[in-house]
C-alpha cells in the first residue's frame, strides 16, 4: 500500500505503529520540585504564623470560657424569660463552635504552614504471586498449629457452643420488638362496647358533641368517647381513631348504595389518617369540600365519600358510619368497615375479615 | 306597716300588686338580657346605621351579593352570616373582592370603620348570624397554654403550628397569623371565612377562643427560645439553610485544607 498517494493520512502502517509505541512509553514526570513557603525562608514569616497558630488556640481558650460562664452564671429558673434563655443558648453555642473551631483550625494551620512539608514517595513493591498466597497459607497453618485447636476437642467444642449462643441475647432483644400486632391495626376503640355505642367526643377534652352544635361548614376534631380515661396505650389507640367531623349541605354528598345510613343530616366522619403513609389529613376547606394532607398532598374530595382527587395516597379516606342517640348526641354505630392508614403486609385479610 | 296592711283590701291593691309584680319581673328581665348580651357583644346598630349600610351595600356589593345581599351566580347570599362576617371580609380588606381569584387577599381596607360598622348593621338585620364579639374576649388576658392545646388541634393544621400560614390546594393558603387583631381572629373562627371551617361557640367557647388569642398574642411577643426561627416554616426554610450555609462553610475548609500556603 505503500506507493498509493490517495490523501489517506495513514499511508504508512511502519511509522503509526512506532508513533503508537512512543505514545505508551508515558515518562514518569517525577514530583514537581520543591517549592519552599514564606516560613521556610523567612524567621519573620515564621513567627508571624507560630503567633497566628497560637491566637487560634487562644481563641478556643476563650471559647471554652465563653461557654463555662453562660453556663454557671446565667442562672435559669421557672420564672426566667425567653430572653435569657435565647441569650444561654446563643452564649453556650458559640462558645462551643470558638473552643472546637480554635483548635481545628489552630491544627491545620500549624500543619501547613510550619511543619516540614517535603512531598514524600513511597515505591509500591512488586507483586510476587506464588510466593505470597505460599507464606499466608503457612501462617494460617502455624496458627492452628500453635492454638493446638486440633489436639484440644474440648476448647473446639466449647468455644463453638460460645460462638453459637452468643447471638441468643440479640434474638431476644429483637424479639421484644414484638408482639406481632396481629390484626391489631384493624380495629378501633369506635367498635360499640358491650352494646353501647360510643359517643363522638371532642379533642382533647373529650366531651360529647350534640348533632345541633354542628353546623354548616363547621369541623370538628373528634376523639372517642373514654379515650381520655385509658390507662395505657392512649396514643396508639388515640393515633388509630383520631376522625375529622364535618357538616355540608347533604345535597352535595353522594353516598354510595349501603352508605346512605352513615351520616345524618349531612354531618360526616372520616378518618384523619392518610392512607398514603399515615399522616393527620385535617386540612380542610369547607366551599371546596377538599381535604389536604399537608404531608405529601393528597387530596380527598368529600362529595365523594373522600375518594383521591389528588396525590400519592391511593385509597378514600374510610368513613365512621355515626347516628344520633337519644340525648341528641353523636355516636359511631360500628367500627370503620376497613383497618384505617397507611397499607400493611395483611391488610388485605383483614379488610374482608372484618366485612365478612 | 301598718298602715299597708290596713289598705290590702282597698280595690287598688290587686292592680297595685300586679304593677309592681311586672315591673320587678320586667326589670329582672332586661338586667338578665343586658347581661346576655354584653357577653355576646357590645356592639349595637342604630335604625339609621342599618340605613346608611343599606345604601352603601347597594352601591359596592349588590353587584355580586345581589340586591338584598341574597346572592347570585357571582357571590354567595350573606343572609344570616352576621355582623362579624361583615367586620372580619370588609374590616381586613378582603371584601369587597378586587378579582376573582383562589382566594380573596388581604389588601388595605377600602370603608372607614363608620362605614364598616353600617355595612355590619345592614347584613345583621338581614337575619340572625354571629354578631361583633366583646372586647374582654378578644383582647387576651385568657389562659395561653389551653389556647396553644386548642390551636395544635384546631388550627395547626393549615395555619402551622407557630401560626406562620401554610398551603392549602390549588392556590389557596392559610395565612399567617402575626399581626392580625384579636376581633379578627375570633370572627374568623366564628364566621369561617371562604374556606376555612367554621368554629361555633359550640365546638370552641368563647372563653376557648379567648384563649387561643391569648396563645397567637403571646407567641407574637415572646418569639422562638432557640434564636432565629427563619419564619417558622419548618424543613423548607432550615434545609435551605443549612445547604446554603452549612454546606458553604464545609466546601470552604476543604478548599482551605487542601491549597497550599504561600
Amino acid at each position: 500500500m505503500g506507493n498509493h498517494s490517495d490523501g489517506s493520512p495513514n499511508h504508512s502502517g511502519t511509522v503509526a505503529t512506532a508513533g503508537q509505541n512512543e505514545v505508551e512509553k508515558f515518562q514518569d514526570p517525577g514530583i514537581p520540585p520543591h517549592r519552599l513557603r514564606l516560613a521556610d525562608t523567612d524567621p519573620k514569616a515564621a513567627k508571624r504564623a507560630e503567633r497566628q497558630v497560637a491566637l487560634l488556640f487562644g481563641i478556643s481558650v476563650v471559647g471554652t470560657l465563653i461557654f463555662l460562664v453562660a453556663y454557671f452564671a446565667i442562672d435559669l429558673g421557672d420564672d426566667s424569660s425567653i430572653a435569657t434563655i435565647r441569650l444561654q443558648n446563643a452564649l453556650l453555642g458559640v462558645g462551643t463552635a470558638f473552643a472546637m473551631l480554635g483548635i481545628g483550625t489552630g491544627i491545620v494551620h500549624w500543619a501547613k504552614a510550619l511543619m516540614p512539608d517535603h512531598e514524600v514517595s513511597e515505591e509500591r513493591h512488586a507483586i510476587r504471586y506464588e510466593e505470597d498466597r505460599q507464606a499466608a497459607v503457612r501462617i494460617v497453618d502455624d496458627i492452628v498449629e500453635e492454638t493446638g485447636i486440633k489436639r484440644r476437642p474440648l476448647i473446639r467444642n466449647t468455644l463453638l457452643g460460645a460462638v453459637a449462643l452468643a447471638p441468643l441475647p440479640a434474638v431476644a432483644i429483637f424479639g421484644d420488638l414484638g408482639p406481632r400486632p396481629d390484626d391489631k391495626l384493624a380495629h378501633t376503640m369506635w367498635a360499640p362496647q358491650d352494646g353501647k355505642r360510643k359517643r363522638l367526643t371532642r379533642d382533647p377534652d373529650g366531651t360529647p358533641i350534640k348533632a345541633s352544635d354542628v353546623t354548616i361548614g363547621s369541623a370538628f376534631h373528634v376523639i372517642p368517647e373514654g379515650l381520655n380515661e385509658l390507662e395505657e396505650g392512649k396514643l396508639n389507640e388515640k393515633a388509630k381513631s383520631v376522625v375529622l367531623l364535618m357538616r355540608l349541605d347533604p345535597a352535595s354528598l353522594n353516598p354510595s348504595k349501603g352508605r346512605e345510613e352513615w351520616g345524618y343530616n349531612g354531618i360526616v366522619a372520616y378518618s384523619k389518617i392518610c392512607t398514603h403513609v399515615g399522616c393527620p389529613v385535617a386540612l380542610y376547606e369547607q366551599q371546596t369540600h377538599h381535604l389536604l394532607c399537608p404531608c405529601h398532598q393528597s387530596t380527598f374530595d368529600l362529595t365523594q365519600e373522600c375518594k383521591v382527587i389528588f396525590g400519592p395516597a391511593s385509597r378514600p379516606l374510610p368513613q365512621l358510619p355515626i347516628a344520633v342517640d337519644d340525648e341528641g348526641y353523636l355516636v359511631a354505630t360500628s367500627d370503620f368497615h376497613e383497618p384505617v392508614g397507611p397499607s400493611y403486609w395483611e391488610r388485605d385479610e383483614h379488610e374482608r375479615n372484618i366485612n365478612s | 306597716m301598718k298602715a299597708l296592711s290596713q289598705k290590702r283590701r282597698h280595690p287598688l291593691a290587686a292592680i297595685a300588686l300586679l304593677l309592681m309584680g311586672l315591673l320587678v319581673t320586667g326589670g329582672l328581665y332586661a338586667v338578665a338580657t343586658t347581661v346576655n348580651q354584653a357577653k355576646a357583644s357590645t356592639t349595637t346598630f342604630s335604625a339609621s346605621d342599618t340605613e346608611e349600610g343599606g345604601k352603601l351595600f347597594a352601591a359596592n356589593c349588590a353587584t355580586c351579593h345581589g340586591m338584598g345581599a341574597s346572592g347570585s351566580k357571582d357571590g354567595p347570599s350573606l343572609v344570616g352570616v352576621g355582623a362579624a362576617a361583615v367586620d372580619f371580609q370588609v374590616g381586613t380588606g378582603r371584601m369587597p373582592m378586587q378579582m376573582n381569584g383562589p382566594q380573596a387577599m388581604k389588601k388595605p381596607v377600602q370603608f372607614n370603620d363608620e362605614q364598616t360598622h353600617q355595612l355590619a348593621a345592614y347584613v345583621a338585620s338581614l337575619g340572625p348570624g354571629p354578631a361583633i364579639p366583646a372586647e374582654d374576649l378578644t383582647n387576651g388576658g385568657g389562659d395561653a397554654a389551653a389556647g396553644g392545646e386548642l390551636f395544635r388541634t384546631n388550627c395547626a393544621m393549615c395555619h402551622n403550628a407557630a401560626a406562620a400560614g401554610g398551603a392549602l390546594t390549588r392556590g389557596k393558603f392559610a395565612p399567617a397569623l402575626a399581626d392580625v387583631s384579636g376581633k379578627h381572629i375570633y370572627e374568623a373562627m366564628a364566621t369561617g371565612p371562604q374556606n376555612m371551617p367554621v368554629f361555633n361557640d359550640a365546638n370552641i367557647t368563647p372563653e376557648g377562643k379567648k384563649d387561643i388569642i391569648t396563645f397567637l398574642k403571646q407567641i407574637e411577643t415572646t418569639g422562638s427560645p432557640g434564636g432565629a426561627d427563619l419564619g417558622s416554616l419548618g424543613p423548607v426554610a432550615e434545609g435551605l439553610f443549612v445547604w446554603v450555609a452549612g454546606l458553604g462553610v464545609i466546601i470552604a475548609f476543604t478548599i482551605w485544607l487542601t491549597s497550599r500556603t504561600s
